[in-house]
């Protein structure tokens, strides 16, 4: 059977013409051409069409059938019968009632009420024009390429012929040219989120590279993003996938420090090393961190800065509405020592509270009530004036926080994320912490946040739900704004005895230098009390045929060493209000079995490489993550666990 | 040094926008691809403007790309799919100019007539339904089984089923113009 194909083959072969090579060449330099105009243009508006007077009337016209128009014609008739003629005049004031009249106008009126209906659906096609300003480049490049060839499906463009004139030009420019009466025009792109990533974290050969420093990340911001995507329906963009915080999202039940009886520093590590649930060759190399809990009586009173985004974009109910109730379920949760200000913040900023006890309860609720959205954005005159009044309000040991809540935009006065960021490295020496809070979707600066947080000894959270504001503002509340560690900086040394290569999964917007490490000027993550950070390598042991990269020939392997530790993990913190860091050292070697907690973020840890970047997974799916995650959820009190099972079995049927 | 980075290489550098990388990475495979175009197609008229329309697109297509498949796997998926589209409006149009009336049909059927002529396998090739010459198209282009059931998203023994209707097809014509 095989013969007969050969056959085909051969002869099929002389029967192909050579290519054109005058068309070769042309049709080289249009996909030249095109992705020279492609590099320049991702920014850029898409093209859309602009409903003109002549397209809608003929829309209406076209969606005319021939009975309604009839009936429409005829009507039309009737009436200038009724109102022109003598007869007609006589039988609208007179003694006989017309009969028909009444149906001809509810016809009449229903075919009007079609074709309004009709423009209605044609408008709301359009989106509305937004300024442009930076349009999210795989996007953009996803819906580039759903115009280009393969789909026919794009909801703007409605009759087949105008699809097809638009598909075939995209070849020649983004502009496709007026054709038959259709005028595209460039509306810009209405999606203007940014997000902060780096290309997630190459391979590392131990004997070259053995050091691997960052700092801890404790925001949740990605994971809620990720969450809001895919239960819009969409997946997440790759950039808004960091998949440490998606896995320091959940809670875990790592040992937590003995300092009653002794034990010197605020946390505890543990290292657990096991087999990687995506390549058997490969080991885990799992470091929980688990902060203490002071007792909750014990803690210092806080003064609460809300710093709240009052622009006319936060008017929408998923932002200023569901602030106020998010706030307002903290506000059950202070005590009456605490003191809360609230700070707003559009054209200009107001102080909308003064500092108020936080037992006064019926004042704060008011001021919140009053709350109204609308005006421009300048977020750094609010930050100035927030910083002040916190600064007016500590006294003591107190613990003073900015609440920054917005949807992101910070677009008058300082905007650029660097010159913010030097402003807050100057507030963060005062003392002051800063949570920001991320509101809304279509316009989060996702970047700017990050810059801020990281900048300004904070955390960065999105809420996205009522149940995410739950958690981050009430189940989280100790931790989320007492601060047992700051700086907190880990550091591993690999063995190259034992292993041959590393990958740290995730922390890549969190990289330090080797040298930043011992370096207490330099700002790192902060440890809320109760928290725990989860970091993961993944590792793969000398000779394991999972080794990627081939010993050099002309060098020789220089092991100093026949040690069987893996590593070891140094971690650096500073006591808060200290100026000085103190250092945690543990080597770490065995090969365990993972634990319900370890083999669950390494379940998230997959997940998340199955949303960015699955080049280290091999044949790992979603299916695999799912039962992994479903294996290991624990006791799962909130409901956690459960929620990330759900997102997973929503990615896989998305991804597909 | 260029000539032998890998095309996955070349097309994960033109992903980052070099479009040095694009342009040799094009020029290398421009050819293979013409002459899958021509196979699903079967006139060179119809596989020069597939060609041109797969090159139009690919700057734009090219951020779907992914490392772990073969560049020319991923590409090949790209023609197929672009062949169906082609197919698909060329389908439509002619829905529409059905109305023109049978004498053009006859018209249009004698002229293809006459111009397929030329060569009984690409006419034969013409004959064949669309998925099986597809699949016919890729395995024809030394792609395994296993290759041509991943571009065209179907399983390897649909593959093989297809070839075997296909050649069975092929062997029945043959037969009946031998006769």
């Amino acid at each position: 059977m095989n013969d007969d194909l050969d056959d085909l083959k051969s002869q099929l072969a002389d029967a192909i013409p050579a290519p054109d090579a005058k068309r070769r060449a042309a049709n080289i330099a249009l996909a030249t051409k095109n992705f020279a105009d492609l590099q320049g243009s991702r920014n850029q508006p898409r093209p859309m069409f602009r409903k003109q007077i002549w397209t809608r009337t003929k829309t209406m016209l076209n969606t005319l059938t021939s009975r309604g128009g009839l009936t429409a014609t005829t009507a039309i008739v009737a009436c200038g019968f009724m109102f022109v003629t003598p007869q007609g005049q006589q039988l609208l004031r007179g003694t006989q009632p017309a009969i028909d009249l009444p149906t001809a106008n509810h016809e009449l009126t229903a075919v009007a009420g079609n074709t309004l209906q009709d423009d209605a659906r044609t408008e709301r096609v359009a989106p509305s024009p937004i300024a442009p300003v930076e349009a999210e480049i795989n996007d953009f490049a996803a819906r580039q390429e759903m115009l280009a060839l393969e789909a026919l499906q794009a909801p703007q463009l409605q009759t087949r012929t105008q699809r097809e004139t638009f598909a075939a030009d995209v070849s020649d420019s983004l502009v496709a040219p007026a054709a038959d009466n259709v005028q595209p025009r460039l509306l810009p792109e209405p999606n203007t989120e940014t997000f902060a990533n780096h290309t997630p974290h190459p391979l590392k050969i131990t004997s070259e590279d053995p050091v691997s420093t960052f700092s801890i990340d404790v925001d949740t911001a990605a994971y809620s993003i990720v969450r809001s995507s895919l239960t819009a329906g969409q997946m997440p963009n790759p950039d808004a996938v960091r998949i440490e915080e998606l896995i320091n999202y959940f809670p875990y039940d790592y040992t937590a420090p003995d300092t009653e009886n002794g034990g010197a520093h605020p946390f505890q590590p543990t290292v657990n090393v096991f087999e990687t649930p995506w390549n058997a060759d490969t080991q885990l190399v799992h470091i929980g961190i688990q902060g203490e809990l002071p007792a909750v009586e014990d803690r210092p009173p806080l003064n609460l800065v809300f710093l709240i985004d009052t622009s006319g974009s936060m008017n929408q109910p998923n932002k200023l509405p569901l602030l106020r109730q998010s706030f307002r379920l903290m506000l059950d949760n202070l005590r009456p020592e605490d003191e809360v200000a609230i700070v707003t913040y559009a054209g200009s900023s107001t102080i909308a509270l003064a500092p108020t006890a936080a037992g006064d309860r019926s004042t704060i609720l008011a001021a919140l009530t009053a709350l109204t959205a609308g005006g421009s954005t300048n977020g750094q005159g609010g930050l100035e004036q927030a910083y002040a009044l916190a600064e007016q309000m500590a006294e003591g040991n107190d613990v003073s926080r900015v609440i920054l809540a917005t949807d992101g935009d910070f677009n008058v006065g300082l905007s650029d994320p660097r010159g913010l960021e030097t402003y807050i490295e100057d507030k963060r020496e005062t003392g002051t912490y800063l949570s920001v809070l991320g509101f809304g979707r279509g316009n989060l600066q996702d970047a700017t946040m990050q810059a801020l947080a990281q900048n300004g000894n904070g955390t960065a959270a999105y809420i996205d739900t009522l149940s995410e504001a739950q958690k981050v503002l009430v189940d989280n509340l100790t931790g989320a704004l007492f601060p047992i560690a700051n700086d907190v900086k880990i550091q591993v040394e690999f063995n190259p005895a034992t292993v041959a290569e590393y990958r740290l999964i995730g922390y890549e917007t969190r990289a330090l230098n080797r040298e930043d490490f011992n370096n207490d000027a330099v700002d790192a993550g902060e440890l809320g009390a109760g928290h725990s950070v989860t970091a993961i390598y993944e590792v793969t042991p000398t000779g394991s045929p999972a080794q990627l990269s081939d010993p050099l020939r002309y060098q020789a392997a220089e092991t100093a060493t026949d040690s069987d530790e893996l590593g070891f993990l140094r971690l650096r913190y500073k006591t808060p209000g200290e100026g000085t860091s103190q250092l945690i050292e543990t080597p770490f070697e065995t090969l365990g079995a993972p634990d319900t907690e370890a083999a669950f973020s390494a379940a998230i840890a997959g997940f998340g490489q199955l949303l960015r970047d699955d080049t280290y997974l091999g044949n790992w799916t979603y299916e695999d993550a799912i039962s992994l995650a479903n294996a290991n959820r624990g006791p799962d009190p909130f409901g956690y666990r459960t929620e990330a099972v759900q997102l997973m079995r929503l990615a896989q049927s998305l991804s597909n | 040094m260029r000539m032998k980075t890998s095309d996955e290489d070349l097309a994960l550098a033109a992903q980052n926008g070099d479009e040095q990388a694009f342009a040799s990475l094009l020029a290398r495979q421009y050819d293979r691809l013409f002459r899958l175009c021509f196979r699903l197609t079967g006139t060179q008229h119809d596989a020069e403007d597939l060609t041109q329309d797969i090159c139009a697109a690919l700057p734009a297509k090219l951020a779907s790309y992914k490392r772990q498949s073969k560049l020319t796997t991923w590409l090949y998926r790209v023609a197929v799919n672009a062949a169906h589209d082609r197919r698909r409006k060329h389908a439509s149009h002619t829905k529409a100019a059905d109305g023109w009336g049978d004498w053009e049909i006859n018209r249009q059927a004698v002229l293809s007539e006459t111009a397929d002529r030329a060569d009984w396998l690409i006419t034969a090739m013409n004959a064949l339904s669309d998925d099986l010459r597809d699949t016919l198209a890729l395995v024809l282009d030394d792609m395994t089984h296993a290759e041509a059931a991943d571009i065209l998203g179907i399983s390897e023994g649909t593959v093989s089923w297809r070839l075997s209707e296909a050649r069975k097809y092929l062997k029945s014509l043959k037969e009946k113009e031998d006769v």
